[in-house]
């Protein structure tokens, strides 16, 4: 039942009134408590439950369509929720911006308390609502595509956990909860990549992507830990006066054993206090950003001051937590796992490889905006990553020819432009491209799907070509995403991308001024090499001619097998069509999108409806469920246009930067950017465009027909550069060479000392109590039992003995009785 | 002349028990042990009379007597009655072969 006053009092708005505002300390930003905010990832996480523990037996029972009832319920539900948290966040003044909901305290130690909480301010409902609404659309998307699947149920029930995990992450109100949605959604990768686990390759990647992110969250914890050791570490008296510090903090307090007992109220009171505010080491996002911007706690000239091994720690505590954000958000040098992410069914690159997961890492330095616009090296190290990422993965992507890894690549680009916007600062710009990408390169993503069901599961371009007679929608909605990402001024790409590339060139954050416009100029080449790529993968999978593509998939043994049990299905359904109705029924669901979608279409001769083409022939369309979920994205990705337009055109702040304000106000006071006047950026955008329209021009001049030379013919010349392009730069290879091979000789050397030492003093050890053992039993065997045996003997042959005694003569007894009496006299008669 | 004083009794009465307890002892005949406990019984009876003759001077040991004497007689109609049914189950009066319970 609380599970339903939650809800009604989310619907109605009944609970705590949203007037109520708890004042904690004098200078902590009000916040609304709302009791609700919990059941948000409740859903999803229930609907995986659901689809874990039973869903194979519903799937059996009911067919699909309850499996995927259950997850896109949860969706639509926690999203329906998310809208609601959105709208009560708007109705609040812009400062007190600040949803909160305590589920429990997890745990206390001394004076830091770890709370299971959650918190959306502006950033967070942003995230939520991108990973809320996406995830519910691919979710969607999913009934389509993934339709042939026997393994439905499982399928969804990662999506599903996935989604809480992600919520998890972004709606967390400190550092414990975002890790384990951090880590959560690392393990959903995980199994989402090697879904198809009997394919080694693609057990492989998932692998590496697991492997690969524990580099990155081992940075990011360590980073948390160095920064808690900051919070509370030794704070010496020195300059404290002439900082007009109040003394009234001793952080070597952190370290005293005191009686607080594990109850947050108590640890709350012990905890020690600069003007009324708590300081000291804490996980809330909240507390550390209210101990840290005040001047008057001390705590930021502790830690600008503060050096560790000799390095600032501060730029030290950043730069570990940016290496985690690079490997959750696939940058240099981590980036390496998410082209072979690829190998997981296209709308789990959709929802985890494009649009939320990855950019879980820009979230977080946009969340710690506060700690990082303190430290100019941090910056610089974020914003070089970034925009090196960038051209590194567009140069890899220029020469792909697989569709989902050129899209791959472009994430990992398009993710290199969001770090380089909140290098430089301009955390608003990065969340804004965040925002925009989900949608448009969830769109080519899924568009990618639809293309690859069309093509018989062939991912490689250059055997398709000629689409765009067949597949009409995915065609527009494709090239719409396209024009967004190399951003022409139409689409939402083009203001978030420009927004950023501006802010570069004009920042003045970094170590030295002339960074910025370098890394404008290489985000502009890469820009360039996006726009050429995006519109390359387009005119090679809708035009260049005929399509190239075979009319079946004889040639892909691995992909036969489930559409072989398909077909069986299918026949066995043909064959008993009215004992099962129950089953059939649910087939015939799970079929009826793919047949209103091309029930005029192509003649299978097949009685059950495949909505995919499975059979061969010419490509076709996707079903309904998967087209609408792609216009659907592209609108979005056309109306985030008008969150971000330029204030040079609108002439006031974007929408989505007076939205954030709130979150990012600690940090927008330190920050500078240049603004030179005269239409200079006006002139920056015309030069975007220029160079998009160039790219594409180029793309279109290169591939539109499919008959020109260029592209061979430049390869030929420069074979050395592309080979050594085309191979991605060797990267994998280095890594194998070095990293792996360091871990697998590694590995053989602990196998051998675990193998030699451990197990060798192991046996020593079960030796030596083997003896003990024996020399023991030996005891117990011959002395012990020799001792009760012995007993025993006695008692036996003394009854033995005894018993000729009892002759039964009368005589005997008689005899025996006058001897005692005799004796008895005689004694008598001689003692006295 | 010889005055037949208490200790000539005692010593009939310690011979007629030795008599009667080596009855017992030896015979194998289980009407012969009945009759050395008969011997016994006189033997305590002569004990009984003398002594209160020669001690106490009442009638207190000859009552005690002819106690004797009826529980004697009750004693030999009971063991007889018990020496008739040995006789019975074994066909015999040997007491040695009455050893049904030994071991």
């Amino acid at each position: 039942m609380p599970l339903f006053h939650a809800i009604q009092a989310a619907l109605l708005g009944g609970g705590p009134p949203p007037g109520t505002i708890l004042a904690e300390g004098v200078r902590e930003a009000t916040r609304v408590e709302l009791s609700w905010l919990w059941l948000v990832p409740f859903f999803p996480l229930v609907g995986s439950f659901v689809n874990v523990t039973i869903g194979k037996r519903l799937q059996d029972r009911f067919g699909k369509a309850v499996n995927h009832g259950i997850a896109v319920g949860a969706m639509l539900l926690s999203t329906a929720l998310a809208w609601v948290a959105f709208a009560r966040l708007l109705a609040l003044p812009a400062e007190g911006r600040y949803l909160h909901d305590l589920c429990w305290n997890m745990f206390t130690v001394g004076s830091l308390r770890v709370d299971l909480s959650f918190g959306l301010d502006p950033l967070s409902t942003m995230m939520t609502l991108i990973v809320t609404n996406v995830a519910t659309l691919i979710h969607v998307f999913s009934i389509g595509y993934m339709a042939d699947e026997p393994a439905y149920w499982r399928f969804f029930a990662y999506l599903n956990l996935f989604v809480f995990s992600m919520l998890l992450l972004v709606m967390g109100d400190n550092f414990v909860v975002m890790f384990f949605g951090w880590e959560g959604v690392g393990l959903c990768s995980y199994l989402l990549i090697s879904f198809w686990y009997t394919d080694v390759e693609k057990a492989k990647a998932g692998m590496k992507a697991f492997v690969v992110n524990r580099f990155g969250d081992f940075a990011f914890i360590t980073g948390l830990f160095a920064l808690l050791w900051g919070l509370g570490g030794a704070w010496g008296p020195a300059s404290r006066s002439e900082l007009g510090v109040r003394d009234d903090y001793r952080p070597s307090a952190a370290y005293q054993p005191f009686h607080a007992g594990g109850d947050a109220a108590e640890s709350l009171a012990a905890t020690p206090r600069a003007g009324g505010m708590p300081v000291g080491p804490t996980v809330d996002f909240r507390e550390l950003r209210d101990e840290l911007l005040d001047p008057s706690t001390g705590v930021m000239h502790h830690l600008t001051t503060t050096t560790i091994f000799g390095f600032p720690l501060l730029a030290f505590v950043c730069i570990l937590f940016f290496v985690g954000a690079t490997g959750k958000s696939a940058q240099i040098p981590l980036y390496v796992w998410l082209p072979d992410a690829m190998a997981g069914p296209t709308p789990v690159s959709a929802l985890i490889h494009a649009a939320t997961m990855v950019t879980a890492g820009v979230y977080m330095v946009t969340r710690l905006n506060f700690l990082f616009s303190l430290s100019a090296a941090a910056m610089t190290v974020v914003a070089c990553t970034g925009a090196l990422t960038a051209i590194f993965a567009a140069s890899i992507g220029l020469f792909q020819v697989d569709i989902k890894k050129v899209l791959a690549y472009s994430t990992v680009s398009q993710l290199g432009f969001m770090f380089l916007g909140v290098g430089v600062g301009a955390y608003w710009a990065g969340c804004y491209h965040l925002l925009t990408h989900a949608f448009f390169k969830a769109c080519l993503f899924l568009g990618s799907g639809s293309v690859i069901l069309a093509c018989h599961h062939e991912q490689d371009m250059r055997k398709m070509g000629g689409l765009k007679e067949y597949t009409p929608i995915t065609r527009w909605t494709y090239a719409l995403a396209c024009i967004a990402i190399s951003g022409f001024p139409v689409m939402s790409g083009f203001y978030s991308k420009d927004e950023i590339l501006w802010k570069a060139f004009t920042t003045q954050n970094l170590v030295a001024p002339w960074i910025g416009p370098l890394l404008w100029a290489v985000g502009l080449v890469a820009a360039g090499g996006t726009s050429f790529y995006m519109w390359r993968s387009y005119y090679l999978t809708f035009w260049s001619g005929r399509y190239r593509g075979g009319p079946g998939h004889d040639d892909h043994g691995a992909h036969a097998a489930p559409a072989l049990a398909t077909h069986s299905l299918g026949a066995a359904h043909a064959g008993s069509f009215g004992a099962d109705v129950a089953h059939a029924a649910g087939h015939s669901a799970a079929a009826a999108p793919g047949e209103a979608a091309d029930g005029s279409g192509h003649g299978h001769g097949h009685g059950h409806g495949d909505p995919h083409g499975h059979h061969g022939g010419l490509p076709q369309e996707s079903p309904a469920v998967m087209t609408y979920v792609l216009i659907a994205l592209a609108a979005a990705a056309f109306f985030a246009s008008f969150l971000g337009l330029p204030k040079s055109w609108v002439g006031s702040d974007p929408l989505l930067e007076r939205f954030l304000e709130p979150v990012l106000a600690g940090s927008n006071a330190r920050l500078r950017f240049a603004e030179p006047g005269g239409g200079l950026e006006t002139l920056f955008m015309l030069i975007s465009v220029g160079v998009a329209t160039a790219g594409w021009l180029a793309a279109r001049w290169m591939y539109v027909t499919g008959e020109n030379p260029a592209p061979a013919r430049l390869m030929a010349s420069f074979p050395g550069v592309h080979r050594l392009v085309f191979n991605k730069y060797y990267v994998d290879e280095i890594y194998r060479a070095t990293v792996v091979r360091a871990g697998l000789v590694l590995a053989a050397v602990f196998s051998w000392f675990d193998r030699v030492v451990i197990d060798g003093l192991v046996t020593l050890v079960a030796w030596i109590v083997r003896l003990v053992a024996n020399v023991d039993g030996f005891i117990d065997k011959y002395l012990v039992d020799g001792a009760v045996s012995l007993v025993a003997a006695l008692v036996l042959a003394g009854g033995r003995r005894l018993r000729r005694l009892q002759t039964g003569r009368l005589e005997n007894y008689l005899m025996g009785a006058l001897a005692g009496a005799l004796v008895f006299v005689a004694v008598n008669y001689l003692v006295h | 002349m010889l005055h037949v004083g208490l200790a000539h009794f005692l010593v009939v009465a310690a011979a007629l028990f030795s008599l009667g307890a080596f009855c017992v002892i030896t015979r194998k005949n289980a009407v012969g042990i009945l009759m050395g406990i008969e011997l016994i019984l006189n033997a305590a009876n002569i004990n009984f009379v003398a002594f209160e003759h020669y001690s106490a001077g009442g009638l207190h040991g000859q009552v005690f007597a002819l106690f004797v004497i009826v529980l004697a007689a009750a004693e030999a109609a009971i063991g007889l009655a018990i020496v008739l049914a040995l006789f019975h189950a074994l066909r015999s009066i040997d007491v040695t072969r009455a050893a049904e319970l030994k071991e």
